[in-house]
């Protein structure tokens, strides 16, 4: 199914997409006020997506500059050409020691390569620490968000859910007493997993550490108890400099949730004392994004998920209904860039209202990759037959003005008089919750050259 | 082929070879006045306090503004009220029960309430996410304006690990509700001494 189709699920219940709409307009108007605190933003953006730039040219130096370095202070490093390699990676590190109870911070990459139900699979219990992704979990479902998994859940569903899974209060879905309870039943986990896995938000090649950063204090707990930490990452997560952090870090949390920073900026240089800490560098598609022009920046990506809070699509169809790991407009460019044939209507879940690239820290053109993916999935052929049709019958009209003339003054004409049960058919999917205007009598052709007269 | 040779020759083989150069990262950039009043609102604003110590000494603060706690772990010289002593301890588990921790932080950020906390391998990394509640020591006067001067000041030649910690932790995970306390400590105050 495509995301219309997915969509359509979930305008179903207009109230709940009002709501939704509305929750995640919240937090882009914090993110205005945040970046409206800071007289340089602007020149911070600039800064940030002409290091990411740079880095992205250099990519294969900053790799090895960064394994040289991590090396050296005794942090293992990985390489992984695709999402089957890292999870087999992963799974060898924890059978080496035995592991089978990991705790896992929030890391969109493990999504991406499906890295939970392989785990399962082979018998290792993954729990996911952060608490909006340890709620999907429970539920079975998938992030619907990168930075707020479960922005598409009510305190009631969070309520009813841990009441079946925790067995906390019926009833009971105060959002402090549900965080209270996740985080007793989350402490035992803590304190009795084998292994910790987290993502990454920056890999420093300068110093051989990567930063995570959380709210939660999550990805820190973990990986400070367990002897064995593992951190994975995307190829693009690497910065060349520890200073280009100061970049970073200033516009990551107030871009993503209006903070001034996120509660914990964690560097880790080393594994804990006795302890062994492993980086797989992951590749799964990235290094081949490279070579288009088009779509190279969305490698600048810092995952803040401001594109995906403004987006009017996104807020209105929700993040399930986009089908693909990372949802909203960055998703929906790496999703193409990925598999244009699997994703082929997400470059079309948009507007082209271009308030993505506008509120992007890295000032990443996502509405600009968004139109020519579309361009691409007309070439491929993978439009669809009415679409692809309709359009080449209006191109055409519009080609012949006395065509378009004579269609616009039958359209006029004929169509205010149509029965509804004609008009708002099912071939016509634009009639779907929404009304016509009102048809004027002339067109504006026709009322310019009165005026003129 | 490995994977490494292969994802490195993949690279090569696509990088458009621009002409690029890395930015200088201390741009111009704003400065606050009074840094410690500031420091204490974006403080204030993620959920933590900060506190100048006037003629008193930390222990008789931390008696007078925590009462009732059963464990204190102090790895701060001066504060000598730790009720366990992290020699005794061999793995961070067993400090799953400790009530507040007091620790050492090297300066405060300005603009967004971070202290910057640098660890030393002696110290278990857990203590500063495992106890309940946190008390940040940090020198009278250590507070920079924005994370520009921050970097300038921190390095890993010698530390394992290091983090900025701004307030105490917390989550929005449930409709957006900002709960403190979420997996971290539930509790979160800067003394400046």
């Amino acid at each position: 199914m495509g995301h219309p189709e997915l969509a359509e699920k979930f305008v179903a219940n207009t109230k709940r997409m009002h709501w939704h709409d509305k929750a995640l307009w919240f937090v882009r108007e914090k993110r205005d006020l945040a970046s409206k605190s800071i007289d340089e933003w602007e020149e911070l953006r600039r800064v940030a997506s002409e290091i990411k730039a740079h880095t992205i040219n250099n990519l294969d130096k900053y790799l090895l500059e960064f394994e040289k370095n991590a090396k050296a202070k005794g942090i293992h490093v990985h390489w992984a050409k695709d999402a089957n390699e890292h999870n087999e990676i992963v799974l060898n590190l924890l059978n080496k020691i035995g592991a089978k109870k990991l705790v896992k911070s929030k890391s969109m990459l493990t999504e991406e390569c499906h890295l939970n139900p392989f785990l399962e699979k082979n018998g290792i219990e993954v729990v996911d620490t952060d608490l909006g992704e340890r709620i999907v979990q429970l539920r079975g479902e998938v992030p619907s968000h990168i930075v707020l998994p479960a922005i598409h859940l009510k305190k009631e569903d969070v309520g009813t859910t841990f009441e079946k899974y925790l067995g906390t209060q019926k009833g009971n879905s105060d959002p402090t007493y549900l965080t209270r309870e996740a985080r007793k039943h989350l402490r035992e986990k803590f304190l009795g997993a084998d292994a910790s896995m987290t993502g990454v938000n920056f890999a420093i090649a300068q110093t051989g550490g990567v930063v995570v950063c959380t709210n939660e204090g999550n990805a820190d707990l973990g990986a400070s108890l367990p002897k064995l930490h593992i951190a994975s990452m995307g190829l693009e997560k690497v910065i060349p400099r520890l200073k280009d952090l100061s970049i970073f870090t200033r516009l990551l949390a107030r871009s993503a949730t209006g903070q001034p920073v996120t509660s914990y900026t964690s560097h880790f240089h080393a594994p804990v004392v006795d302890g062994e800490m492993h980086v797989i560098l992951v590749d799964n598609g990235r290094s081949d994004i490279i070579a288009n022009e088009d779509f190279r920046q969305s490698l600048n990506c810092i995952r803040c998920g401001a594109c995906i809070n403004t987006c009017p699509v996104y807020r209105r169809s929700g993040g399930h209904s986009y089908g693909y790991t990372i949802p909203g407009p960055i998703g929906s460019t790496l999703g193409a860039s990925k598999d244009l044939r699997a994703n082929k209507t997400l470059p079309f879940a948009c507007t082209l209202c271009a308030s993505c690239s506008n509120v992007c820290p890295l000032k990443i053109n996502l509405h600009n990759q968004l139109y020519k993916h579309r361009q691409n999935v007309v070439k491929a052929g993978l439009l669809g037959f009415k679409k692809y049709t309709a359009l080449k019958v209006a191109t055409w009209v519009m080609k012949h003005p006395a065509l378009m003339d004579f269609s616009g003054k039958m359209a006029r004409k004929i169509v205010p008089k149509l029965p509804r049960s004609i008009l708002y058919s099912k071939a016509n999917a634009w009639g779907k919750k929404r009304e016509l205007p009102k048809f004027p009598q002339k067109s504006f052709k026709e009322l310019y050259k009165e005026r003129k007269k | 082929m490995n994977s490494k040779e292969a994802i490195l020759n993949n690279i090569r083989k696509n990088l458009p070879n621009l002409k690029t150069t890395l930015p200088y990262t201390n741009i111009s950039h704003m400065s606050y006045e009074n840094k410690d009043e500031k420091f204490a609102i974006s403080l204030k604003s993620v959920g933590g306090n900060a506190i100048w110590l006037q003629n008193e000494t930390i222990d008789e603060f931390v008696k007078e503004s925590y009462k009732d706690l059963k464990v204190i772990v102090s790895t701060c010289k001066d504060a000598t009220c730790s009720t366990l002593d992290l020699k005794d301890i061999k793995e961070p588990h067993e400090l799953k029960d400790v009530d507040l921790a007091i620790i050492e932080g090297e300066f405060g950020v300005a603009e967004n309430g971070a202290v910057w906390v640098k660890n030393q391998p002696s110290i278990p990394r857990a203590l500063y996410f495992i106890a309940k509640q946190l008390l940040i020591i940090v020198k009278k006067g250590e507070v920079v304006d924005t994370m520009h001067e921050a970097y300038e000041r921190i390095e890993f030649n010698e530390s394992g690990y290091g983090t900025f910690i701004s307030g105490p932790s917390k989550t929005a995970d449930i409709e957006q509700s900002l709960v403190i306390g979420a997996h971290g400590p539930t509790d979160a105050c800067v003394l400046f001494v």
